[in-house]
């Protein structure tokens, strides 16, 4: 559905994305993940038909998004991370309007608000004023006004950043649910959430994708790419467990912090899985080994494995 | 029609409009009871002369500040991305706007309406005079809504595009001053531009020249133009 090549973009003299080629299937939930400054927001923008890339092209269903005019701009959706709302209106007042200005007749966003309002949870919030709403529910509405129009692909910035973890399991079913009906676009700094709720995760580095795929297949590469990391809990002084490492080649990143009386915390970043080789070779060298943990975010391993050496 | 439709909204829906209203309606009525209403003998048509001449005035002045939210505003609170992201086209969100200003505008003239009724009703003036004031008024207004258009169409935030659209509107006002400054040909460009002096001033009198007609609704075609040149070039950051 959605085919992407060569896109390119420069802020004058700074280049914010570089070369992007991928495609997205229909109804699939793509995440994009990435540190600040990687081009995650520059890249959903272009998408959005909000900024006109330096070069590429971007195709949904084949017809160029850059060279289509103005009309094509009814068949998306998009919520900035600050959603955009004109506070003054109630709910239903505001997607009324949102709906009409997106090209569909006002009866027709009547009819369809019954079931936005259900999928995005606020059907109770539908005369209060947005001013009056919670943060959780502001996203809701952002949310709602990017659907209103039956868009063939959503596109959310940081949809559930600054949500408390109830609104974060509530907005993951939103997700889920937007994904039945149209292709959906997210960027996120909540990694677990990418996780949860992606068919498929696109990293970009430095304005460059650095991978594609499942959070499985991304785990793998990540591994190779040095993503084991491992965090210890060690009787012993900082400068014995660094002599104690010496021994082991795959560690690639050291970081020793005090942990109370005696006590080290130990953060190792392998290139390979070699765990026993660490133990043992502390052990070895008279520290005491009291606890040891891998990172337990399977995809923070992942994301910090792909983006080791990018620029934030 | 939509987004002028809600623009209208908003300006009748909060304190701001009705504030612009009063404050334009206190001014006209200050400056007609002090300034076009003297003691000594006046013929009716001087008095409504007068009055067109303060009333073009202070619709000027509001249209700065009428304006300034039009653009500046939407980037202020992060709603013009739902402009940006709508499938209407910047000359469409242009003309939106502007529409939006000048029926507010009218609004605020309508209500002026009772001063030219009291010289009707107790003077001897013709109902062509009171229109043609009325249409001069409104063209005026509507290159100064366009200039403040296109100021709050390039501008962050509001009062960066008030000062913008202020200048402008000023300097169209006194360029009859820099006529006399300067020699030809800009002297006869500053005179020919003067809003005032040269431009609306047959509309006082209750006649229309067709080149004064002309003249205003090139700036205002001109500075709408730019406000659409300068949506569009915000794309292509």
């Amino acid at each position: 559905m959605i085919s992407v090549e060569g896109l390119t973009h420069y802020y004058g003299n700074r280049r914010a994305v570089e070369n992007l080629g991928f495609t997205i299937a229909e109804n699939e939930i793509v995440g994009f993940l990435g540190l600040n400054g990687a081009g995650k927001s520059t890249t959903l923008k272009i998408l959005a038909g909000l900024i006109i890339p330096t070069a590429g092209s971007v195709k949904i269903d084949g017809t160029d998004l850059i060279a289509a005019n103005a009309d094509f701009r009814s068949a998306i959706g998009y919520l900035p991370e600050d959603p955009p709302l004109y506070k003054e209106m109630t709910v239903y007042e505001f997607l009324l309007y949102v709906g009409q200005l997106k090209g569909r007749s006002a009866d027709a966003v009547v009819a369809r608000m019954p079931h936005v309002l259900k999928v995005c949870q606020i059907e109770h919030m539908q005369h209060r004023v947005i001013a009056e709403l919670s943060h959780g529910y502001k996203k809701r509405v952002g949310i709602a006004q990017a659907i209103i129009h039956q868009p063939r692909l959503v596109i959310l910035d940081e949809p559930i950043s600054g949500l408390d973890p109830r609104q974060i399991v509530e907005m993951r079913q939103v997700v889920r649910d937007l994904g039945k009906e149209c292709t959906v676009l997210i960027s996120s700094h909540i990694l677990g959430e990418i996780a949860e709720t992606c068919d498929r995760v696109l990293v970009l580095k430095n304005g460059q994708i650095d991978a594609i795929g499942g959070v499985a297949e991304l785990s793998a590469a990540a591994t190779a790419k040095g993503g084991t990391r491992l965090t210890f809990q060690l009787r012993g002084t900082p400068e014995l467990v660094t002599s104690a490492l010496k021994s082991v080649s795959a560690a690639i990143k050291v970081a020793i912090e005090p942990d109370g009386e005696g006590l080290v915390k130990l953060h190792v970043a392998l290139s390979e899985d070699q765990r026993e080789k660490v133990v043992a070779a502390l052990v070895t060298a008279g520290v005491g080994v009291r606890r040891m943990v891998e990172d337990d975010s399977e995809l923070e391993n992942v994301f910090l494995g792909l983006t080791q050496g990018a620029t934030a | 029609m939509l987004v002028a439709r809600r623009e209208l909204a908003a300006y009748v829906n909060t304190y701001w409009g009705w504030t612009i209203i009063f404050v334009a309606l206190l001014l006209d009525g200050l400056f007609f009871q002090a300034l076009a209403l003297t003691t000594t003998a006046q013929y009716s048509a001087d008095v409504l002369s007068k009055f067109f001449f303060y009333t073009g005035g202070v619709a000027l002045g509001i249209g700065v500040f009428v304006t300034m939210r039009l653009f500046a505003e939407e980037r202020q609170t992060g709603t013009m991305v739902l402009l940006e992201s709508s499938p209407l086209s910047d000359r469409q969100l242009v003309l939106g706007k502007y529409l939006s200003a000048m029926m507010f505008m009218g609004l605020v003239h309508v209500l002026t309406l009772y001063m030219p009724a009291m010289i009707f009703v107790n003077g001897k003036i013709g109902y062509a005079q009171i229109a043609v004031g009325y249409l001069g008024v409104m063209l005026m207004c509507s290159a100064g809504v366009a200039m403040g258009t296109w100021a709050s169409s390039i501008s962050r935030n509001q009062i960066l595009a008030a000062a913008i659209g202020g200048v402008l509107v000023l300097l169209f006002v006194f360029c009859h001053w820099l006529a006399k400054l300067t020699d030809s040909p800009f002297k006869e460009l500053f005179s020919s531009a003067a809003f005032y002096a040269k431009q609306f001033a047959p509309f006082e009198d209750g006649r229309i020249n067709t080149e004064n007609v002309v003249y205003f609704v090139s700036v205002t075609f001109g500075f709408l133009l730019l406000a659409t040149q300068s949506l569009t070039a915000r794309r292509w950051e």
